[in-house]
């Protein structure tokens, strides 16, 4: 236990957002060394019952970027989002082959409790789900709280850093009193990234998280996700080509359960290797 | 395609007119009952409902007054024990049945739940008379609230279980992915978010045993005093009631009277209470 409240209570480098994003565009990509990555997904496959979900996917996905996974409805992307922090066990008779490791540790060895995982790789669902009993701020700590957390100083400040780093501080500032559901779809859903950024994860996974939103409230969230790379990788599922276009650095096509194309986004669209995935980008099939 | 003749069309009004007024008549029908017990309730006890009715012991036969103050408070101590059992052991049972548990010995134990729910309430006296009164060699007011807490348990258990699924399974999986075990996002996020409803089963439950008289015949007994250790006999309303409705004393009798009308007034307010709950929705879903 001791070892969760460091980790809970670690405060990231110095340097705001924008500043670290500043520093990123400075750094020329080309002379970089193969990029550093978060996950190693080595020969992954996933069932449900008797269906396989996820067919012998191998890939890197890199630290502070953002990737995107697209595909048709139904080709496992979702599920292998959810393998990324051990949310598909959620779902009865599920099994899973292979190995994700996270900076190095393997995220299914026996030793591991699937809640630290969850700590440490946070989650936004396509609909948003601020608890309905909570206020606007108590959403905001309350995977501190739940964890043990006491200090109301380091709640509030955690608070305050966590809203502002989710763009929302300053619509919320005068409000947090008021219940979570009160706020307005767009705002509903940066309150869910506020609350997965407040515990301090190394990685947020994104399932679909603007599908519900109107295009004003997803331009915000497509914003704060480029920001948020500085200081977080992310990985993000989307039924929407140009979002994956806009916002990230790599895109996983998948298909049927299989990896079928992996790299920059800027190539993938521009100059895919495979021919299904030139189908599905320019609309022909999906 | 025909168009109907006037003839027809005259029809199937009166059919529609016969069936609304069928239904009408009905309705009325059922609540009649209702309106005559209070009726009869208030003709007959109003006139004995008085100061001394709640502050008084009973009077002996032919003595003019008395009460059924110690009636009033034995019901309020049965009803306290019963709850004290059947309130933590119908809730968690309710839980367990909707959040854990394989769905083959859920629906087995639901089925149960269901034929106890179905079990005369006086059966549950006799299995507290055979089972504690015969053994301690007494009636007492722990006898009572035993019986009236095994008939509340199947009663809160069904409720809770049933509120409990109405929780969107989004709110679960916000919280697990928070790294919130799966304990404390049970009880701090489910039961909260349903905690409405879980009251609302319990206020019923506690109004429904509240007037049991057939479970308190031979395990609380009845007390014409002030009841001093719960290992001895204690009074309650309904039993009050019954005792006194089959005497032949016409001051005994309208003292029945009066105690049918606080107790019928008690249940309406509980159910009322539960209305007002119900009603106010806003903060939670259930």
């Amino acid at each position: 236990m001791s070892l969760q409240m460091e980790d809970l209570v670690m405060t990231p480098p110095d340097g705001t957002v924008m500043e670290r994003v500043e520093q990123q565009v400075e750094r020329p990509p080309a002379e970089e060394p193969a990029p550093a990555s978060t996950f190693q997904v080595k020969n992954l496959s996933v069932w449900y019952g008797e269906k396989r979900a996820i067919e012998n996917v191998t890939m890197d996905i890199v630290s502070n970027a953002v990737t995107a996974i697209i595909g048709p409805s139904g080709c496992g992307k979702s599920t292998f989002l959810r393998a990324l922090n051990r949310m598909h066990e959620l779902v009865p008779r599920t099994r899973l082959e292979g190995k994700v490791l996270l900076q190095g540790v393997d995220l299914y060895s026996s030793s591991i409790d699937p809640a630290i995982v969850r700590r440490r790789v946070g989650m936004i669902f396509q609909k948003s789900n601020p608890f309905p009993t909570m206020s606007i701020g108590e959403n905001v700590v309350v995977g501190l709280r739940l964890n043990g957390v006491r200090d109301r100083i380091f709640l509030n400040e955690r608070l305050e850093k966590s809203l502002r780093m989710a763009a929302l501080w300053e619509e919320v500032k005068d409000d947090l009193d008021k219940p979570g559901t009160s706020l307005s779809g767009g705002q509903q859903q940066r309150l869910c990234i506020a609350r997965a950024l407040a515990v301090e994860p190394e990685v947020v996974l994104m399932d679909e998280p603007c599908s519900a939103l109107d295009p004003i409230a997803t331009a915000k969230i497509e914003e704060l996700i480029s920001e948020l790379k500085s200081k977080y990788t992310i990985v993000t599922v989307t039924h929407n080509m140009q979002q994956a276009g806009r916002i990230s650095d790599y895109t996983a096509f998948f298909y049927i359960g299989r990896l079928i194309e992996f790299g920059e986004t800027t190539q993938i669209f521009s100059n895919p290797k495979e021919r299904q995935t030139e189908d599905y980008i320019t609309g022909r099939f999906g | 395609m025909q168009f109907q003749t006037a003839h027809q069309h005259t029809w199937r009004k009166f059919k529609s007119a016969l069936a609304s007024t069928v239904a009408f008549v009905s309705a009325i029908l059922v609540i009649t009952p209702l309106g005559l017990v209070f009726f009869h309730l208030l003709v007959n006890g109003a006139g004995s409902v008085n100061w001394d009715f709640f502050t008084k012991l009973p009077a002996p036969v032919g003595a003019l007054g008395g009460g059924m103050a110690n009636a009033i408070v034995g019901s309020l101590e049965l009803l306290a024990l019963a709850g004290a059992i059947g309130i933590p052991v119908g809730v968690l049972g309710g839980v367990y049945l909707a959040e854990y548990g394989s769905t083959r010995i859920n629906s087995v134990l639901r089925f149960l739940a269901d034929v106890l729910n179905g079990v005369p309430s006086i059966t549950w006296g006799v299995v507290v008379y055979g089972l504690v009164v015969l053994r301690f060699k007494g009636f007492s007011a722990y006898a009572g609230g035993l019986a009236l807490a095994l008939i509340m348990i199947p009663l809160i258990l069904r409720t809770t279980e049933e509120v409990i699924l109405l929780v969107p399974n989004g709110y679960r999986e916000a919280a697990l992915a928070l790294g919130v075990s799966r304990w404390k996002t049970i009880v701090h996020i489910v039961m909260k978010t349903a905690s409405k409803g879980i009251i609302t089963g319990i206020l019923l439950a506690l109004a429904r045993v509240g007037g049991e008289t057939a479970p308190l015949l031979f395990t609380a007994f009845g007390n014409h005093f002030w009841n001093h250790s719960l290992s001895q006999p204690i009074a309650a309303l309904p039993l009050q009631i019954f005792t006194y409705a089959i005497s032949p004393y016409d001051d005994w009798h309208r003292q029945a009277w009066a105690g049918a009308l606080v107790l019928v007034t008690g249940v309406f307010c509980v159910n009322v209470i539960v209305r007002v709950l119900t009603r106010g929705r806003a903060g939670s879903v259930v």
